[in-house]
């Protein structure tokens, strides 16, 4: 067979394998020069890009892959650890490896005065693979390892200024709570392994009944991944958390905040779809709430702050809001066939899209924000001024920046919101309202931070200061390409690749028969 | 009854844990709180293994009379409880380095005296 | 931290190798008995620990680097992921036991059922002990010895 069909085959555990041999080989490789180390990242992330996008054009297609480590083929019963992409799967890593390339990129100058460097490349490369080990695997014991590697990686990178006493507290706030969350993950699945004796995700759903201790196990799970995901009210790590790490640490960040977030999907619509429309309030319900709440209090907090940072971060917060809501609207019509296509189909296509939409326009204001940083020693809006005289481009960036995360036409922001906006109407018309509002206030409170930040009278002391060096303006230019790209042709990308994710959420049938050719029921 | 003592101990380890990362003050008091509730989830884990009257699941010179594998204790928890007390091996080490750096800077390991500035 | 005193010091002398040797075994017959890579690895890391608290952080700082300590993990990581790809090489998936059945290294295939060990068994396992036991024996003492010398001098390093 010829290469790409090889490549093609074993993509899934690939797509793993190269960052974490990349993470192990760049102490031996940064033994001899700085730039030979750089270029080896950069060379390790973009092959595994190319075997991304490989994978992904194929399961758009229709195909779901599954790999079992270990073995010749998927034979009854299931014994070893398996991958299983489905189109969900691949949406999310197309997000990760976008902003794992442009995080590296980003921190060739962003870094470079720092010592330590190679043990920040070796992190970085860690941090990838486990979490692209978290959206591709198909066993719920190897998510809880790969969540455990991806928060003990960020961790250490979060925590990377050292001589800063906030940062390493951060870091510490992190690390505490990360791992009494991912404890109660591993506390279910122990309650779901005593009860079925399997771990993998397609056995244990064709195999589960709604009793008590499946319920305790239901609300450990949804618990304890949507506080990694930064839901209120258990956000408190994330403003600190995003806030004063490095930026190009923030952007990979963002992309393993998502990967718990898409935990929380596989979860509530894989592992339990057989039966989650047993319970009295529907858990649809729960997710909407939870995703209001959390767009009012993130807009909320990011009106009072005066850290250019934590005001980005308050407002992923809220974006965060929007998924859930889009994606809670769609669960509480699952049972349901024509409510589900006339609106549970769209809602679930907007907060799915909102995912890419959010994780391009909140990177690219940390990268900003970061650029502004490296460019003046100064985080606090009170003490910044009149930069767009000296930093021409960077303001450009901001200013695409600002329209995407408010949601204005012609940026990627516009479709992605007013899908969530319509379909959300009919099912109740207050959540719309809701975003809505929230939508102006964020616009509000960016268009306070360019003010104070970019316009404005020149002040002395940035006088000297020169616009930030190539590589980070590659790495700005590359997202602000993509965002402008998916606003002017939403339809293409909508149809293309956000339309068969929602579809291979909504009939998880397909996801389990791939494991169990037997199972019947399941939409 | 006997057989639910280890269920038990799980729940009061579980408990003990998290009142001592709720209500302590001194950050290596909460450290050994997350050790306390680790340890009470591998004790659920390897509890769950258990057949009653069973030997340990090793093919090497089998007691005369053990039914494979009806007479063995299952494995597969005692490999993910393996892999779990690795994972808290490594986050302990970690969080130890980062009080090791709090210390430095503030001069106290009390929590609610570090982490001032802003809200 | 400061070494201890002379009976410290000649005691550890004598138990280190054992220790280590003890290790050794856990890790080597990982297939057979209860054991392996990580538990092998953390005997020899107390071991190892016992003659850092023996003789001082800052002796055994000044005999071993850290950048050594930093070469060898990651050579102990790189076999173990080498010896999983190699399952690709032949043919056939990720982490497939190449070994088994073939005459070359670990290769023979036990009876089922209750039989005497036979160390030459397990295919790739042994192999994957090794590595793993390799890289946890200097993660763990590097973990160690870092602490202490940070909590030694005044201002550290990073």
């Amino acid at each position: 067979m010829n290469i790409v069909d090889f490549l093609l085959q074993h993509s899934p555990a690939l797509i793993v394998a190269i960052p974490l041999l990349g993470a192990f080989l760049t102490p031996l490789v940064s033994r001899l020069n700085d730039k030979a180390r750089n270029i080896f990242v950069i060379l390790t992330l973009g092959l595994t890009t190319s075997i991304v996008f490989l994978l992904a054009s194929d399961v758009f297609a229709g195909n779901i892959h599954t790999y079992a480590f270990g073995s010749q083929d998927l034979a009854l019963p299931i014994v070893r650890i398996l991958f299983e992409v489905d189109a969900m799967s691949a949406f999310m890593t197309i997000i990760g490896t976008i902003l794992a390339l442009v995080s590296v990129i980003y921190s060739w100058a962003f870094i470079k005065e720092n010592t330590g460097l190679d043990k920040y490349y070796t992190l970085i490369l860690l941090m990838t693979a486990g979490m692209f080990g978290m959206m591709l695997t198909g066993d719920m014991f190897n998510f809880f390892v790969f969540l455990e590697i991806t928060s003990i990686a960020s961790c250490a990178l979060i925590a990377f200024w050292t001589n800063k006493g906030k940062a390493v507290e951060a870091g510490f706030k992190y690390i505490v709570i990360s791992t009494i969350g991912a404890l109660f993950i591993l506390f279910a699945i122990a309650l779901l392994y005593g009860q079925y004796n399997a771990l993998n995700i397609a056995t244990l759903a064709s195999v589960i009944q709604f009793s008590f201790l499946d319920k305790i196990a239901l609300v450990l799970l949804i618990a304890a991944l949507a506080m990694k995901a930064g839901i209120v009210p258990m956000h408190m790590w994330l403003p600190d958390a995003y806030g004063r790490a490095p930026a190009p640490v923030t952007i990979i960040l963002i992309g393993a905040t998502q990967a718990s977030l898409y935990g929380v999907f596989r979860v509530c619509f894989t592992l339990y779809g057989n039966t989650i429309n047993l319970t009295p309030v529907s858990i649809g319900w729960i997710l909407v709430l939870l995703g209001l709440i959390t767009m009012l209090l993130g807009v909320a907090m990011a009106l009072i702050q005066s850290d250019f940072k934590r005001l980005i971060a308050f407002s992923a917060v809220a974006e965060i809001g929007y998924m859930f809501l889009g994606v809670g609207a769609g669960l509480t019509v699952l049972g349901n066939t024509e409510m589900m296509a006339a609106i549970g189909s769209s809602a679930m296509s907007g907060g799915v899209f909102h995912i890419m939409n959010d994780a391009l326009d909140v990177g690219l204001l940390f990268l900003v924000a970061g650029a502004v940083y490296y460019a003046t020693r100064e985080t606090s809006l009170d003490k910044l001024g009149g930069l767009a005289r000296n930093m021409k481009y960077t303001t450009v960036f901001f200013i695409i920046g600002l329209l995407a995360v408010s949601g204005m036409p012609p940026m990627n922001g516009f479709a992605s919101k007013l899908l969530i906006y319509e379909s959300t109407f009919q099912l109740n018309p207050i959540l719309s309202i809701v975003a809505i509002l929230s939508s102006i206030m964020l616009l509000a409170v960016f268009v306070k931070v360019f003010h104070s930040a970019f316009l404005g009278p020149a002040l002395p002391k940035f006088k000297d200061v020169k616009e930030v060096p190539k590589s980070m303006l590659i790495a700005m230019g590359i997202i602000a390409s993509i965002i402008i790209v998916f606003g002017l042709f939403p339809e293409l990308i909508v149809s293309n690749i956000v339309e068969p994710a929602v579809n291979a959420l909504i009939s998880y049938g397909d996801y389990i028969r791939e494991v169990i050719p037997t199972f019947t029921g399941g939409m | 009854m006997i057989f639910n003592i280890p269920f038990i101990a799980v729940a009061a380890l579980i408990l003990i844990g998290l009142y001592a990362i709720i209500f302590r003050r001194n950050l290596i008091k909460m450290v050994i709180g997350i050790t306390l509730i680790e340890s009470g989830v591998n004790l659920f884990l390897i509890t769950l293994g258990y057949r009653e009257g069973s030997v340990a699941p090793i093919f090497t010179s089998l007691p005369t009379g053990t039914t494979v594998p009806e007479g063995m204790a299952f494995p597969v928890p005692q490999a993910l409880t393996l892999t779990s007390i690795v994972i808290g091996v490594a986050v302990l080490a970690l969080m130890l380095s980062l009080i090791i750096h709090i210390y430095r800077h503030y001069g106290t390991l009390d929590v609610r005296k570090i982490g001032g500035g802003e809200e | 931290m400061s070494g201890m005193s002379k009976i410290v010091k000649t005691i550890s002398n004598i138990t280190f190798p054992l220790i280590t040797i003890y290790g050794l075994y856990i890790i080597a017959h990982g297939h057979l008995t209860p054991g392996g890579g990580f538990q092998g690895g953390a005997v020899v890391a107390s071991g190892c620990a016992m003659i850092l608290v023996a003789y001082g952080s800052v002796w055994t700082m000044g005999k071993i680097k850290e950048k050594n300590l930093s070469l060898l993990e990651s050579t102990g990581a790189i076999c173990f992921i080498l010896l999983a790809i190699l399952g690709l090489g032949f043919g056939t998936v990720f982490f497939n036991n190449f070994l088994v059945g073939s005459n070359f290294l670990f290769g023979i295939v036990p009876a089922t059922g209750s039989t005497l060990a036979n160390i030459n068994t397990g295919g790739v396992i042994p192999l994957m002990n090794f590595a793993v036991g390799i890289k946890v024996i200097v993660g763990l003492f590097a973990i160690v010895l870092v602490m202490a010398y940070a909590s030694s001098t005044k201002e550290g390093k990073k």
